[in-house]
């Protein structure tokens, strides 16, 4: 295996001197092939093989990753992950909001036997911990299931069986299949998709691999994903299949996604980022049951718990901010509306709205709060609301707003292939060193998310089908 | 020529005289981290290899009154090709030389594992290999001679199932038995062609004394042999070398 790749990867920048290329890889050829023969004869004397080996598995990995069922079999364990997380989720997520705003009422009752200044109240109460409520009992319950079966997958050993059935694909747009590895971390984190870009040696397949990865849906934009389909999918699937039909129009998206990441992958390695794919050597470890107990352990200790205080310390300043921007006013008028209504007519070209697109653009923090500024913007009500139930959201939505069911796929789309985060801008900014790139990956999604809105927009107007 | 702690600095690992250095080399998935873990537990911090984006977690842990600090090394399948994580791998081995070297290998490929084993021993001798995933392996109806391994390799051998906390205990008294000296090993050494071991003895006896009494000087003669650019390139950054000329002379190594 490294026999190959030793010989691919010598010595790259010989300079005068070194004796001729073809001597120096006969040599290394021949240490190679001396270290091999040696671990093979210990391997004959010490180990003994009794009876047939490993033949269950290689039926396993053959259907895994056979070209007819591999990508079925692929969709439908994502499509189940999904649907785990979306039936689970649910009465943990209600159960949580209902604790915390339990807690924020014996925080206002606080305030008020403090005398606390009612601004003060609003800022710290209805701003700051409103917000972080909304992230922890929205984020939580997906967020630990989620993680949790994909550890678990990760340690059956199957992802590296993804990349494998993904590497074609990847290839033909001029990159490679780890690129698949750090775009299934992605759909937990996209700053953590982007530190596990490290695994790509080639700068070039790196760089590419970091700036598309924003285009799978990070765990801040699963809820609004969710919530949307839930609202405007569910209801329209024959009953008692809504949260199914939900689950598999949220992996349509997922597909969609990963279909951008192909283009642009392409779009890249011909344009700024040229080159010719390297090979990579890919083990395909052997299948093993996942130690349940301690997977779902490190899961939400390392994982859920870490994105999710990074998720609240980042929430609840922007609430804060939010706050101010929706109680300060201007002739008559909060910031928050007047900057919604100057955007106004660039969100209508996308199929959105003035206030959708500011809520993206203050989202910039996490993209877990996108939701919550908008649903503020639309009440005017000042603060971020606990929407109870879906249903009240869709009220909103759909008959105080206007909403149309294009209004709420090109703001899926929007959501899906927009600008990351903060943090991870940041990320790629400390991985690439250079601001330029960071800069390069806000821009590229936000070109390509304006595109996609605007022509999916423009295309069903036109057809007159809203 | 520079201290040893100062090197080991230069690795991330802070001087701490009454410590050793233990370094965990492996091919990916032979449960290396699941070994880190169980050794380390909760005691670890991770951090940047210096100058690469290539993650380095550091654990320690106690043995018979002594304090040891694990070093995961990346997961690698040779020394010989030139990715970040084998030029660490290999740069750590050389330069840092920890008090001992665990080469995790899973029982249930031995054959391959063993490729790496080979290539670490030929550069440092304070080697023991850690036979994993018995317990899989003895379901797949695949048996190791442990005495014959270790028989062979001319190094410790622990067997350990270390999801299952088997074998930890044999793995640290090894690993202690080894840094304190009361093992000395001699390790298997490959024979290369005839005209290769020609031109190894050669060239060992022209290598500096001071840099033979940091490096294995027969893996640096095969190194140079070989043009390992990024090797002698590495030596040249760590150590100044005043009679480098020689070889570059007679071997047209030209470094810049």
């Amino acid at each position: 295996m490294f026999y190959v790749s030793g010989i691919n990867t010598a010595p790259p920048e010989a300079g005068p001197g070194v004796v001729n290329e073809a001597h120096q890889l006969e040599i290394r050829d021949r240490i190679v092939k001396t270290i091999y023969r040696e671990a093979e004869a210990i391997a004959a004397r010490v180990v003994r093989q009794t009876g047939p080996h490993r033949d269950w598995e290689h039926k396993v990995d053959d259907i895994l990753t056979s070209r007819l069922l591999g990508f079925p079999i692929m969709f439908l364990l994502l499509g189940l992950a999904f649907w785990i997380t979306l039936v689970g989720a649910n009465y943990p997520s209600q159960l949580l909001a209902k604790a915390l705003f339990w807690g924020e009422e014996r925080l206002s009752e606080v305030f008020v036997r403090l005398d606390a200044p009612p601004w003060l109240h609003g800022l710290v109460v209805t701003g700051v911990y409103r917000t972080a409520a909304w992230v922890v009992s929205v984020m939580l319950p997906p967020m630990a299931i989620f993680f949790s079966i994909f550890a678990l997958l990760e340690d059956l050993g199957y992802l590296p069986r993804v990349a494998f059935n993904i590497d074609p694909l990847f290839k033909m747009a001029g990159t490679q299949g780890k690129q698949a590895l750090t775009m299934s971390m992605g759909f937990g984190c996209n700053a953590a998709g982007v530190m596990a870009c490290r695994i790509i040696e080639s700068p070039r397949e790196r760089l590419i691999a970091i700036l598309t990865n924003n285009f799978v849906p990070c765990n801040g934009r699963f809820p609004t994903l969710i919530a949307l389909t839930s609202i405007f999918v569910g209801p329209a699937a024959a009953p008692g299949f809504s949260s199914l039909a939900a689950s598999f129009t949220v992996v349509g998206l997922i597909l969609a996604g990963i279909l951008i990441t192909l283009l642009t992958s392409w779009l890249l390695s011909r344009t700024i980022l040229k080159g010719v794919p390297t090979t990579f050597t890919l083990e395909l470890p052997p299948l093993r049951l996942p130690q349940v107990g301690r997977v779902l352990v490190r899961s939400v200790l390392d994982r859920t718990l870490f994105v999710l205080a990074r998720a609240v310390t980042v929430a609840a300043p922007a609430g804060a901010v939010v706050w101010l921007l929706a109680n300060i006013s201007f002739e008559g008028q909060s910031l928050l509306a007047r900057g919604a209504g100057l955007l106004e007519p660039f969100g209508r070209a996308l199929g959105l709205d003035g206030f959708i697109l500011l809520a993206f653009i203050l989202g910039l923090p996490a993209n877990e709060i996108v939701l919550p500024i908008l649903l503020m913007g639309y009440l005017s009500a000042g603060t971020m609301v606990e929407v109870d139930s879906l249903n009240v959201l869709q009220n909103i939505l759909v008959h105080g707003h206007g909403w149309t069911w294009l209004t709420a796929l090109c703001t899926m789309l929007f959501s899906l292939l927009h600008f990351p985060c903060g943090t991870t801008l940041f990320t790629i900014q400390r991985e690439t060193k250079s601001i330029r790139w960071a800069v390069w990956a806000a821009v590229i999604p936000l070109a390509v998310a304006g595109l996609v809105c605007f022509a999916v927009a423009q295309t069903v107007r036109s057809l007159g089908l809203v | 020529m520079p201290l040893a702690t100062e090197l080991r600095e230069r690795f991330n690992i802070h001087p701490d005289p009454g410590a050793a250095v233990i370094a965990l080399a492996g091919n990916p998935n032979t449960g290396k981290s699941t070994i880190f873990n169980a050794l380390t537990g909760l005691k670890q911090h991770t951090g940047n290899w210096p100058g690469k984006t290539v993650l380095q977690t550091q654990g320690t842990f106690h043995f018979g009154g002594k304090k040891y600090i694990l070093v995961d090394l990346p997961g690698t399948y040779s020394l010989l090709a030139n990715s970040a994580e084998e030029i660490v791998t290999r740069d750590f081995l050389c330069f840092a030389r920890p008090d001992a070297t665990v080469v995790v290998t899973d029982a249930t490929c031995l054959e391959r594992n063993l490729n790496l084993a080979l290539q670490v021993m030929e550069i440092t001798s304070k080697v023991i290999v850690c036979v994993n995933f018995i317990d899989e392996a003895r379901r797949k109806n695949i048996f190791i001679d442990v005495d014959c391994l270790a028989r062979e390799l001319g190094v410790p051998v622990v067997v350990t199932a270390a999801r299952n906390g088997l074998g930890l205990t044999e793995l640290k008294a090894g690993i202690d038995a080894l840094a304190r000296g009361q093992i000395v090993t001699s390790p298997r050494r490959l024979i290369y062609d005839p005209d290769i071991e020609e031109a190894v003895a050669r060239l060992e006896e022209k290598i500096p004394g001071e840099i033979k009494e940091w490096i294995n000087a027969r893996w640096l003669a095969l190194r140079i042999i070989d043009h390992d650019r990024s090797t002698l390139d590495n030596i040249r950054q760590y150590f100044k070398v005043p009679e480098w000329g020689v070889l570059r002379e007679r071997y047209k190594y030209c470094p810049t």
